[in-house]
Order: C-alpha cells, then structure tokens, then sequence
C-alpha cells in the first residue's frame, strides 16, 4: 500500500493504509484516536465530525485518499489539557447525557464560533444541525456555545 | 430488624501494588447462611474502597446508558457517607452476585436503590467514626464525621478516613445505621456535573466502540437482509481476498468476517456472496394496518382487560359518540452508538465487555448457548451511548460470543447503522380504536380498543376509576417482525392516543382541557369507580404546577397551547406546550414541564432527563416510521429514518420540580409519553386539523 502523509493534531505522520480507508477508521482504528465516533457512516448524523483545516466535515465518508494536504484537528487535538472554551462550555453546561454524539456536536461547534464568533440561535442551529443528538440535549448544546462564545470574547 | 452481616465479606484488606493498605467495604453483603429477619430480603450493592492514602472509589452499579446514573448513584452514597464529591472517584461496577439487579430499565435505577445505597453510605461513615473514637478513646457520641474525615468535637482532632481506614476494618458492623435528616442533605438535589464530563469532551475511550485488546479482531457480520429469510449457500472466496481479512466463520443464521480493522471486515464483508432463502412470509406494514382496521371493526377477540358498568348501554344515552382510530408506526431505537461487542472466549472460558442494559442476562444466555458455566464468564459494561430499551435484548453480546467461540480468537463485533435498522427488536406498530358517548354536558363512557405487533397493547387513562362506564380492550399481533421495549414501553404509545381523546372530548364538549381533567380527578378521589392505580393528589400537583408555569388561563397572543399528562413508573408529568405559526407552519415556542418524582437527587442530570426525553417524545412524534416491505426496512438509515435536529427543537424547557419529602421514583421515562398529546393538542388548537397518526410530519402537509 502506498504510504500517506497527513497532518493530525498538528503533528505530521506517515501511514501505511488503504486509501479508501475513511478518515474516521484511519483516526480509531489506525491511530488509536478514538474520540471520533462511528453513527452513521452516510454523513447523516454528525458524530465522526472533525476539522479539515478550519471547516467542520464528516470523516465517516472522506476517503484518507482525498484528504490531501488540509491539516485533520479531531477532537483530541482541540487542547492539551480539556481547556479548549468549548470543551469548558460543554462541561459547565453539563450538556452531555450519554456523551457520545458530542465530540462531533463539539467540533461542529468549533468550526462555528471560528467563522462566527457570536453566533445568534438562528445560526447555532443552522451550523448544527448536521448533528444528531438522540438524548435530546440540543437546549443545552445551544446554551453551551453562547457561553464557550463568551469565553473567547474574554481571552 | 437484626440483621446478620457477615463481617468476612464485608470488609476485605488486600495490599496496595504501591505499597499502602487497601480497605475494601465490600458493601453490605449477607453471609451465605444468614437469614434476613424481615420479609423483605436485603439484597446488598456496590463498593466503597477507601485507601491509606486517602483516595475513595465510589462503584457505580447499574449501567450507564445516558439516564445518569453513573453519577447520580454514587452521588446518594457520598452523601451518607460524608466525602467531599470533588475528590472521590467514581468506576462502573462489572456484573457481581453481590450487587443486585444490575439492570437499566424500567427507570428502576435510583428508586430501586434509594434507601440501600443511604444505608450502604451510613454502614461505611458509622464505622469510620467509630475507628476515630476508639483511636482517641472518646466516646462515639463526640465524634462527628465531615468531609472525608472525622472531627472529635470537644477538641477539634482530626483524622482522615484514609488513616482511619485500617481501624474501621476491625469495627462491628452496625446493624442499623443511622440514616441522615434529609434535611442535612449536602448533596441530594444539588446541581452536580456528570462525573465523566471532562472524559467526554476530551474524547476519552469511555464506550464499547472504543474497546481495544491483545490479539482482537474487528469483525463485521452478514445477516438476514429481511425477516423471513435464513441462511443458504455462503462463498468466502473473494471476502478472504481483502486485505487485512483473517478469517470468516459462520454462526446460526449469520456469517462473520474478522479482520485487522473494522474498514477491512466493513470491505470483507461487502464482498462476501451469501445466498438467502425465504423460510417464512415476508411481511408488509401495510398488511399490519389492514389488519390491525379489520380487527378493530370486528367485536374485540380477547376479553376486555377492565370493564366497568356498560359502554354500550351509555352510548343509547348519548347526544353524540365518537369513534376515532390512532395509529402508531413501528419504530427504531436509534441509539447513537451502534451496537457492538467485545468476547474472549477460549478453553471454557469467556471475558465479555461492551453496551448492555442487562448484563445477567447476557451473561446467562451465553453460557446456556455455548455450555460455559455462568461462574467462568465475566461481564461488564463501559459508558454506553444509548439505549432506549434496545439494549434490554442480548442479541449483540450473545452474537459476539458466538464469533469468538467459532473464530477461536478475540473479536470486537462492530455494527453498522444499517445493521441496527434492519436487526432492531422495534416498537410495536399499533392501532387504537377510541369511543365515547356524550351528553350534552358529560362524558357518558369511554371505550378504548388496541391492537398492536407482538405480545399485544395493554394499559389504561386515569379515566378508568372516575367513570361509570368504561372498557379497555388490547390484543397482540403474530408477526415475525421482532418487537421489544422502546423507552416507556406502552405509555408512549397509550399517552398519546388517550391524551389527545381526551382533548378531543373537551372540544366536543366545550370544556377547558385543565378545568375537565381536574373534574376527573377530584371524582376519582372522592368517588372511585372500581380500582384507582394511581394518586389523584399527586396528578393534581403537577397540574397545579404547570398550570403555573405556564400561565394557562391567560392568552398570549399568537401562541396556541395544548395541554397533557401522564403517570408511569411511579412519577407524574404534566405539559404545556406553545406553539406559533410562522408563515402558516406551526414552531414549537416553548414547553413546560411538571413533575412529581418524589426526592430529586441531582438536579442537573432530572432536568436533563426531563428535557431529553421531551425532545425524544416530540422527534418521534414528530419523523421517523419503521416500514417492512417484504421483511426488509425500508428507512435503512439516517437519510431516510429521520431523527429531530437542533432546528427542530423547542427554544426552550421549562422544567418544575414538585417538592417532595418521598423516595425517588423514576425519571428516565415519565416525561416521554404525554409529549406527543400536549404537541397534537396544540397543533389542533393552531390549526383546526387533529393529528391522529404519526409521524405528524407526514400529516401536516
């Protein structure tokens, strides 16, 4: 197999893989970077999001192949240390039930507040609503993002 | 009340790796030869492992599904126990025949385990502080224990539980601990963050799908693409040709592919030619619902579940009847982790670890499938992202087993979306029949007749005990479309066909829908007809609060209101819930939510439950159906099964605790079933046009 340069949380790296692998399989199964999750695998539900560069898309259905020369943030790569303003929102809002859809609901929410620093409902759920969460915890999500919003203005 | 514990049990001091002291209050548990005095066994649970240097693990019992109860069990020992929350630790408990029922369902966590894990609490704290008095040589009486420690009041001495731990071992075991004023409570009914927070947002491997060990395998596996359908003719030949596929092997009706990752089983398995046979009727939802119409318009062919004085006799009286049928389409369970699971199952032995709500069961059903004796197989559960009632089912463990067994290796069995919709064990597709005879002032009778896939509907309105005339009739469906429990089983479906009846009583009798439920109630209390399952006081105070809340006696313009409520598993939910119409399409403004639930113990996590299973009730009123054409589902996944987004959700939750001096009752349910009434309600009172089928989407035009 050919060997691929990537980019993942600002390191570079060599890979020997299958380059139809999606980047969702490369990050958990190759790279033992678990915090993507698997939901769908049709780019429906949001919870393999990751950043490519600065934009917010669905590793579940992005060939490793395909991913060029765009630097991959996933969600462990947001901060050394769970500080990142929205991984604090997240957890001051105790936004999570079961938890699992929400390092994608997180990274779609970073890419967000990158373009929009403060985004009104309206935009929180257009950005969002890629995302699925079936415990239903969208208020708080909603109410996490104004305050990770917040936290930015005051870095 | 003596009871006898047995000491050797109880406590257990093993060394520490980094060369401490460990004491082990193995929690509570009856010797083998002990007899409870009471009636009632007490079945004791969980851990509290308390080290020399201080730090306390706190076991969790009971799966984690999302329901909360990782932190909200612990959090009820703690509080007896008197540590600080901020510094102890908190693991999932794996199955053990010392902790009772471990099992998520039924919403049976906290109030099943309220009063046993307080006394586990005090047992552990009595104990402590008597190993301080007897250090000092004081009396017990002057000795107070506080944050992780335990203070000798006269002289303000000081000993942590750490150092006090050894001495706490060679103590009595008090046979009843003095259970704490509620009154004193620190942390029940405080606001208080998951304990996994900071793993989650920082992407820990905290869920089945993150399970990784030595010597696994990924396999993906080929199932019947319909029900019906069995297992033919299998050629392994070009799935073996994937890069990275090891082995395939069959198991009943499926074949596995396994693999060095789950890409390359993914791959395996899209290549393997597998040959289907129809074994039995490939069935239709279409068919169902002819069906399900044709039963109803006949007498009912099972005998009525509750019958008081005589519908039909009423109906002779009535000014007007009517006669309407609901409909309720099968549904998925949808949890956001699909299903997988990890086994090692080698020389008679099996280490099972991932996503189930009841772990003995699976536990059982692999040792009877596999001859393994139940004491050579472990099992336990990591975070699981979902459930829903899916996970009640042992399908994946079992299968997973099945696998390593057939493979003679390790395997991690990865499920697809697509896997979870077409092997899902739905909710019933139903069919309600409601009737009702009426004055030209009064509710005469009311006759309530389902029909639904599997075991059949049953259940009854709080109508039943506050009039005269009243039947309910359910009947089950032969199907070989499996079944199972989808959160509140039964009331989801019920609440929504009998609360929107309702409603549509009060419009035919010109009755505000508040004033006529209350009327109700106040004669079931004053006057039951019959047997009275539920507390009318209780309906009351949640209606009383909502009505509140919501300010239901004033209008506000622009915004039409409908109104529910429902009791299950042993709490009482009432709603309000607003909606405008923007450019003619009704929006969902705001909801309001009371509850009775007796104590609440972490504030945070009910008003999360509360809020979620509101939005869960209003999605799946609301989207996606479950539809078999010739044994296959048709909405194969999330493009199709359509789940509620962010725009979709209400702005806003109001949620209303009614304060209680009572025990927990459940709360992962209660709020779900009268959702999709209050929703309908206030699409009617919007719109003029009653919703009687789901999904409402597809009703709405």
């Amino acid at each position: 197999m050919p060997e691929l340069s990537l980019t993942v949380n600002g390191k570079k790296i060599q890979i020997d893989v299958d380059p139809s692998t999606p980047v969702l399989w490369v990050l958990r199964d190759h790279l033992n970077l678990v915090g993507t999750k698997f939901g769908c695998g049709m780019a429906q539900c949001g919870a393999c999001t990751i950043l490519l560069d600065n934009v917010a898309v669905r590793s579940c259905m992005l060939p490793v192949s395909a991913v060029g020369q765009r630097a991959i943030t996933s969600i462990e790569g947001l901060s050394a240390n769970g500080d990142h303003p929205v991984q604090e929102a997240w957890v001051e809002q105790d936004v999570a039930q079961c938890g699992y859809c929400q390092t994608g609901q997180m990274m779609s929410a970073v890419a967000l507040l990158r373009r929009t620093p403060n985004p009104t409902d309206a935009q929180i759920d257009a950005a969002m609503s890629g995302n699925i969460c079936r415990c239903g915890t969208y208020l708080r999500i909603r109410k996490a993002i104004h305050t990770a919003a917040k936290k930015q203005r005051t870095i | 009340m003596a009871k006898s514990y047995s000491r050797r049990n109880f406590l257990k001091v093993s060394a520490l790796s980094g060369g401490g002291m460990l004491i082990s209050f193995n929690l509570l548990q009856l010797s083998a030869g002990a007899q409870p005095a009471d009636s009632e066994p007490f079945a004791p649970n969980a851990y509290i492992k308390i080290s020399a240097d201080g730090s306390i693990v706190l076991m969790a019992p009971n799966p984690e599904i999302g329901q909360g109860v990782k932190t909200s069990l612990p959090l009820i020992i703690a509080e007896e126990l008197e540590v600080n929350w901020q510094t102890i630790q908190v693991e999932l408990a794996p199955l053990h025949s010392a902790m009772g029922r471990q099992t998520a369902g039924g919403s049976g966590s906290v109030r099943g385990r309220y009063t046993e894990l307080r006394t586990i609490g005090a047992t552990a704290r009595e104990m402590l502080v008597a190993a301080a008095a007897q250090t000092w040589s004081v009396p017990v009486t002057e000795c107070a224990a506080a944050n992780g420690e335990v203070t000798h009041t006269p002289t303000g001495k000081k000993l942590s539980y750490g150092a006090l731990a050894a001495t706490a071992a060679t103590m009595p075991v008090p046979a009843k601990p003095a259970l704490k004023d509620p009154t004193t409570f620190k942390l029940i009914g405080t606001r208080i963050t998951d304990v996994d927070a900071k793993k989650i947002v920082t992407g820990q491997p905290l869920f089945g799908i993150d399970t990784r060990k030595e010597g696994m395998l990924f396999a993906m596996v080929s199932r019947p693409p319909a029900y019906g359908k069995t297992l033919g003719k299998v050629d392994d030949t070009a799935a073996l040709k994937v890069q990275g596929v090891k082995k395939v092997v069959q198991i009943e009706n499926a074949v596995a592919v396994l693999a060095t990752s789950t890409w390359a089983a993914k791959k395996g398995r899209d290549a393997l030619v597998v040959q289907w046979n129809d074994k039995e009727k490939l069935e239709n939802t279409a068919a169902h619902f002819d069906s399900f119409k044709k039963l109803l318009d006949k007498p009912s062919a099972t005998p009525p579940a509750r019958n008081d004085g005589n519908v039909e006799a009423a109906a002779q009286q009535a000014v007007k009847v009517l006669d309407v049928y609901y409909e309720m389409p099968a549904l998925s369970h949808g949890q956001m982790e699909p299903l997988n699971f990890y086994a090692n199952v080698q020389n008679d032995k099996a280490a099972l670890y991932g996503p189930t709500q009841v772990p003995a069961s699976v536990r059982s059903e692999v040792a009877k499938k596999l001859g393994i004796a139940e004491a050579d197989i472990t099992i336990a559960s990591p975070r699981q992202g979902g459930g829903f009632g899916r996970k009640l089912m042992t399908d994946n463990g079992v299968e997973a087993a099945l696998i390593s067994a057939a493979a003679k290796c390790p395997v991690q069995v990865q499920w697809t979306r697509e896997d979870d919709m077409q092997n899902d064990f739905y909710r019933p597709a139903e069919m309600w029949r409601y009737r009702a005879a009426l004055s030209a002032t009064e509710l005469l009778s009311w006759h309530q007749s389902g029909i639904g896939i599997g075991r059949g509907v049953r259940g009854d309105s709080y109508i039943a005990g506050s009039i005269a005339n009243y039947r309910a009739e359910g009947q089950g469906f032969a199907s070989n479309t499996p079944t199972g429990w989808w959160r509140a089983p039964g009331a989801n479906t019920l609440a929504f066909a009998a609360e929107s009846f309702m409603d549509e009583i009060c419009v035919a009798l010109k009755k505000d829908p508040v004033a006529f439920r209350l009327a109700i109630l106040q004669q079931a209390k004053q006057q039951p007809v019959g047997k009275l399952s539920y507390d009318p006081d209780k309906y009351k105070s949640v209606i009383d609060l909502v009505v509140n809340m919501s300010n239901w006696n004033s209008k506000k313009p622009g915004i039409f209101k409908g109104f529910s409520t429902w009791y299950s598993f042993g709490s009482y939910v009432a709603q309000v819930v607003e909606v405008q119409l923007v450019k003619g399409q009704p929006k969902i403004v705001k909801v309001y939510c009371a509850v009775n639930c007796g104590r609440v113990i972490n504030l945070s996590g009910a008003e999360n439950q509360v809020q979620g299973s509101i939005v869960d009730g209003i999605g799946h009123a609301m989207y996606p159906k479950v539809t078999f054409v010739n044994g296959a589902v048709q909405e194969t996944n999330f493009h199709a099964y359509k789940m509620l987004r962010m725009k979709d959700a209400p702005m806003d939750i109001e949620v209303g605790f009614v304060p209680s001096e009572e025990p927990p009752t459940g709360l992962g349910e209660p709020a779900l079933p009268p959702i999709a009434a209050a929703l309908a309600n206030a699409l009617f009172a919007a719109t003029g046009k009653r919703i009687r089928k789901m999904p409402f989407a597809e009703q709405m035009g």
